[in-house]
């Protein structure tokens, strides 16, 4: 079951408008940025972009934002870490003038949102948030003597990746700390493409150690090793 | 006592950052598994070289070495700052959902936090500075997950903010990470325990008074029968 494309182009040539899109990575480590830098070349809008952050250490997303290609974020630490920074971002202004919306999830609520996805599971519990800004709205149960929200599974349309190997039939192996959210996003795509460093031949990874089996990966291609960057956030 | 209370900031000089890092690292347990947060935090990391210490990352590392330079980075290792670190021996990497288990699950011996507040319960605020006017929105991270799982939280924080507010109040006034989460607050003068009797102000440094400390505080402390010089 080849699954190879040939481009990144091709790989995200039938993203449509209003999609949701999850972006694996954590500031410079594991960014699908190949495929991310080619969406912005596509004339898609209306997006709904599900990741960390915006900016600081991905800046492949902001081409999304300044194009006006987003309608609404989902993340976790959305912004610059310092305020000072964030007044000259184009995404936390674009957010402060309401021309993006967006939502924020402590990090280990909004991971567990796209595993759940993937896994089947439509909500799930949660302690993290009780008694913040974070419970508005949302159904509180007691269980053994302890409140936990009920957080909804997040569902998205296509998932990016950035794997260190990957073969053809999908199998993707990720490097040190650069694996992060890519995991769990892998699993919350109904269709996920990934963008590998290292493409191999079906056979030659050994399926020990596999972190991403190839069922929940639709697309793979090859775009090579990134140059380090040293991401100032 | 309020928010508004007067706060009167002693003339003796206060401790490092360093230093208040140097005291938590002298709290620590070997054996542990700690995570540390951005900022004060991070640099409790410096002072536990050679001790049996496992640094959690949630970005998805345990055994979370020193920061790397030079021909030691790996453009993939990282740590939640986003600093280049080092491996050690026994290092492992995981997904960030299997970190998370790891810190809401209850596996995690000690979180060390930054914070814009305390209150005198131990409910922490430090995400959302109103004055960077996001509203309700801002940079959570895993600081809420952190101060929900870990056995113990310790915050590290100047005692009072740059413009000479007090940190330390009844209740807090910004946004929560989390209520009734802290379980001791080391500053730059003092060392406070969070019990269920009030703050208990244990320690403070050299030269400073419990009255001192009192008079940058505003929620009530009681004085502890041990209170003594805090030390290194």
């Amino acid at each position: 079951m080849d699954k190879v494309y040939n481009t990144v182009e091709a790989a995200v040539e039938d993203v449509f408008d209003g999609a949701v899109i999850a972006f694996g990575g954590f500031f410079s480590a594991g960014r699908p940025a190949g495929l991310t830098k080619a969406l912005a070349k596509r004339n898609v809008k209306d997006l709904t972009i599900v990741l960390q952050q915006v900016g600081p250490g991905n800046e492949e997303i902001l081409d999304l934002v300044t194009n006006g290609q987003i309608r609404k974020a989902i993340c976790n630490y959305p912004f610059p870490r310092s305020a000072s920074k964030g007044a000259d971002h184009p995404f936390e202004q674009a957010v402060k003038k309401g021309e993006i919306a967006l939502e924020v999830f402590p990090m280990g609520t909004f991971v567990e949102k796209l595993r759940c996805a993937g896994a089947g599971l439509p909500a799930f519990y949660t302690p993290t948030g009780v008694g913040t800004v974070v419970a508005e709205g949302k159904e509180v149960r007691v269980f053994n003597g302890r409140e936990a929200l009920l957080e909804l599974a997040l569902t998205v349309d296509f998932t990016f990746v950035h794997a260190w190997k990957g073969d053809r039939e999908g199998n993707l192996i990720y490097h040190d700390t650069a694996q992060n959210y890519n995991t769990a996003m892998a699993m919350a795509g109904a269709i996920t493409i990934a963008e590998v460093e290292f493409l191999h031949a079906v056979g030659d990874l050994n399926g020990n150690g596999i972190h991403t089996p190839g069922i929940f990966v639709k697309r793979v291609v090859e775009t090579g090793r990134p140059d380090l960057e040293i991401a100032d956030i | 006592m309020s928010a508004t209370k007067k706060i009167i900031v002693p003339e003796i000089p206060p401790i490092e950052r360093e230093m208040i890092a140097l005291r938590i690292a002298n709290m620590l347990e070997d054996g542990s598994y700690v995570n540390l947060g951005i900022g004060i935090p991070t640099l409790v990391s410096n002072w536990i070289e050679g001790r049996d210490i496992n640094l959690q990352s949630e970005i998805g590392m345990l055994k979370c070495g020193p920061l790397a330079e030079d021909e030691e980075i790996e453009q993939d290792r990282i740590n939640a700052s986003c600093e280049f670190v080092m491996e050690l021996p026994g290092s492992s990497y995981f997904d960030i959902g299997t970190s998370f288990a790891m810190i809401r699950g209850g596996h995690i011996d000690v979180a060390v936090l930054g914070a814009l507040q305390v209150s005198a319960s131990g409910d922490l605020a430090g995400w959302n500075n109103p004055a960077r006017g996001m509203g309700a929105v801002g940079n959570i991270g895993g600081s809420m997950d952190l101060a929900v799982g870990a056995k113990k939280v310790i915050v590290a924080m100047d005692h009072v903010t740059v413009d000479g507010k007090a940190k330390i109040l009844t209740e807090c006034t910004y946004s929560l990470t989390a209520k009734a989460c802290v379980d001791v607050i080391v500053t730059n003068y003092a060392l406070i325990e969070v019990t269920p009797e009030g703050l208990v102000l244990k320690e403070a440094i050299d030269g400073v008074t419990a009255e001192d400390v009192q008079n940058m505080t505003a929620a009530p402390l009681i004085i502890a029968d041990d209170f003594k010089e805090m030390e290194f």
